[in-house]
């Protein structure tokens, strides 16, 4: 099967505000259009600094720089002309912990619209209704819309930030660790609704566990230290590792 | 075995000690109410509650007291620095927690809470000296030539400015309540967590959407609870009022003008009360600011409370 390139990542390396050590090092790999990537490696790999470079989330705060490129749809997007506001709402993103915002289920999902300047109500409803279905949450919150999103579980919470970025219709949708914070069936729901959405959205999961890159990814980059060790197709990857680090690692002898 | 039998008895007398300490603070605000009460008890039934609040004449010849003057100028002196410090205290906290580079956060902070540290007579002094010629000079004769012409509000300017009057009072009210609310405020932003902040930035949102519709609708609580310690030592504060104030028993339209509050009404005229019912009447007042700062604070902790059960959720 063919693959279609989203997002190709050539030669990048980050530095940390102050550190002269980069905490990327020369980083290459492309991330597949509609398919789910994963990001593993032991704490302080990087995988998540490498996730946060997708958004250019590191821009909020001051002194950190960027080397090499990431070509989205072909387009270098740490170049000094991209709108990042553009940029943040083609590449969305989900966080280790459930972030509603202090305001009612229905304006936490609508609130990327409005920053968008949709004030048309039947068209806020209507896309509002649309990515909470997605989520796999419409049924359970579709009688308490005006409720405060803070009332709902944590599970709950966490697949209403999912609608709220599916909303504003991202190209890429990033996971932080989404399911860290979240007991076991919290966890299968989010997983199951992860490998649901490749067919709308281009999903990079970066994860702790193991067993969780095996069952959504499609690809998974191993990573250690900062620099990318080896990325392949998931099942290669946990069944026939070409590097010997690789191997100790999914084997669960180190990390 | 000797050794622990002794524990109990240690225990119990530093129970005690401990208890006979916050018994204390009970006792104190207990007794206040009930001397205040005691001592104003002549005017209470002289003069009645609604009767003393609303009657304006305070006139020591004939023996007539009422609250409402006093009353009225802690009122329009309180709210009107409210009006002044909270748009300026939340401007600098949230200058402070999401604008300002980190070099200058803590040189600044730290200048906040020092101007909570000057003596209120020091503000005085300086609302006298150097703030007082300045309002009657230069701003109070702008105000009347922008807003004279303008029905209704030129009554808030009307008279000669002479700089000692209700508006400098509320200006230098506004100074000494400003560091309240700005490092409340600030406390409050802080504990908006990052990663909230980033999700809403992950969505497009700018700064100041983020500031908008995140750190300040989760601040709020905090935020309310900061105003309402501001607006206890707002109706509290009277050296730097007395000296700025005019003390004159009076109720006019005009922010211009002299005008009385209750704490300065105490402070100038206890050593004057040369009867029965005037030394009595002065405690009635102080009985009602007593009251209504202890509503306030009782209001502020009850937010303050709220807020902290909404943060560690």
């Amino acid at each position: 099967m063919e693959e279609k390139v989203k997002i190709q990542v050539n030669n990048f390396s980050f530095y940390y505000a102050g550190a002269d050590k980069p905490a990327l090092k020369n980083i290459n790999l492309p991330v597949y259009e509609n398919r789910v990537t994963a990001l593993i490696g032991p704490s302080g790999c990087g995988k998540t600094t490498l996730l946060r470079s997708f958004n250019r989330m590191h821009d909020l705060y001051h002194g950190n720089r960027y080397e090499g490129e990431i070509l989205l749809d072909g387009q270098n997007i740490l170049s000094d002309d991209i709108d990042l506001i553009d940029l943040r709402s083609r590449v969305g993103m989900v966080f280790q912990k459930p972030t509603p915002f202090p305001m009612s289920i229905f304006d936490n999902v609508a609130y990327g619209l409005r920053l968008r300047g949709i004030k048309d109500k039947s068209e806020l409803e209507g896309r509002v209704e649309k990515a909470l279905k997605q989520a796999a949450l419409w049924d359970e919150v579709k009688d308490r819309l005006k409720d405060s999103a803070s009332g709902l579980s944590g599970g709950q919470q966490q697949r209403l930030v999912i609608a709220r970025a599916l909303a504003v219709e991202p190209e890429v949708l990033l996971f932080d660790e989404p399911t860290s914070a979240l007991d076991p069936i919290s966890t299968s729901k989010i997983e199951e609704l992860v490998v649901s959405l490749k067919d709308t959205v281009t999903i990079i999961i970066v994860t702790h566990n193991m067993q969780q890159a095996a069952r959504v990814s499609d690809y998974t980059a191993f990573m250690y230290l900062g620099e990318l060790i080896e990325f392949d197709k998931t099942d290669i990857i946990f069944t026939s590792p070409k590097k010997k680090l690789t191997e100790d690692y999914v084997s669960g002898r180190f990390g | 075995m000797k050794k622990l039998s002794k524990l109990p008895l240690a225990d119990l007398i530093f129970g005690i000690i401990s208890f006979s300490a916050a018994f204390t603070i009970l006792t104190l605000i207990l007794s206040t109410i009930v001397v205040l009460y005691n001592e104003s008890s002549l005017a209470i039934h002289r003069f009645g509650l609604l009767n003393f609040i609303f009657t304006v004449d305070w006139d020591p010849v004939r023996e007539v007291f009422g609250a409402a003057a006093s009353l009225y100028g802690t009122l329009i002196t309180t709210i009107l620095a409210l009006m002044i410090a909270i748009p300026v205290s939340i401007g600098i906290a949230i200058f402070l927690t999401e604008i300002s580079p980190h070099i200058l956060r803590t040189p600044i902070g730290i200048a906040i809470e020092m101007l909570a540290a000057i003596p209120s007579i020091i503000y005085g002094m300086w609302g006298l000296f150097t703030l007082a010629p300045i309002m009657a000079e230069y701003v109070e004769p702008a105000l009347q030539k922008m807003f004279g012409n303008i029905p209704v509000i030129n009554k808030l300017f009307e008279g000669t400015p002479m700089g000692v009057d209700l508006l400098t009072a509320s200006i230098i009210l506004s100074i000494m309540i400003t560091p309240f609310i700005a490092s409340i405020s600030r406390d409050a932003f802080n504990l908006t967590p990052d990663i909230v902040k980033e999700s809403a930035y992950a969505l497009g949102a700018t700064k100041w959407e983020v500031i908008k519709d995140i750190v300040i609708p989760y601040s709020k609580l905090g935020v309310y609870g900061g105003i309402v310690l501001a607006l206890g030592r707002a109706l509290g504060e009277t050296m730097a009022v007395a000296f700025v104030l005019g003390n004159k028993h009076q109720i006019t339209p005009s922010l211009l003008d002299a005008a009385a509050t209750i704490t300065v009404t105490l402070a100038n005229e206890f050593t004057e009360a040369d009867s029965d019912i005037y030394l009595s009447s002065l405690f009635y007042l102080a009985l009602i600011l007593f009251l209504m700062s202890f509503t306030i604070l009782a209001i502020a902790k009850f937010f303050l409370l709220k807020a902290e059960k909404h943060y560690r959720r």
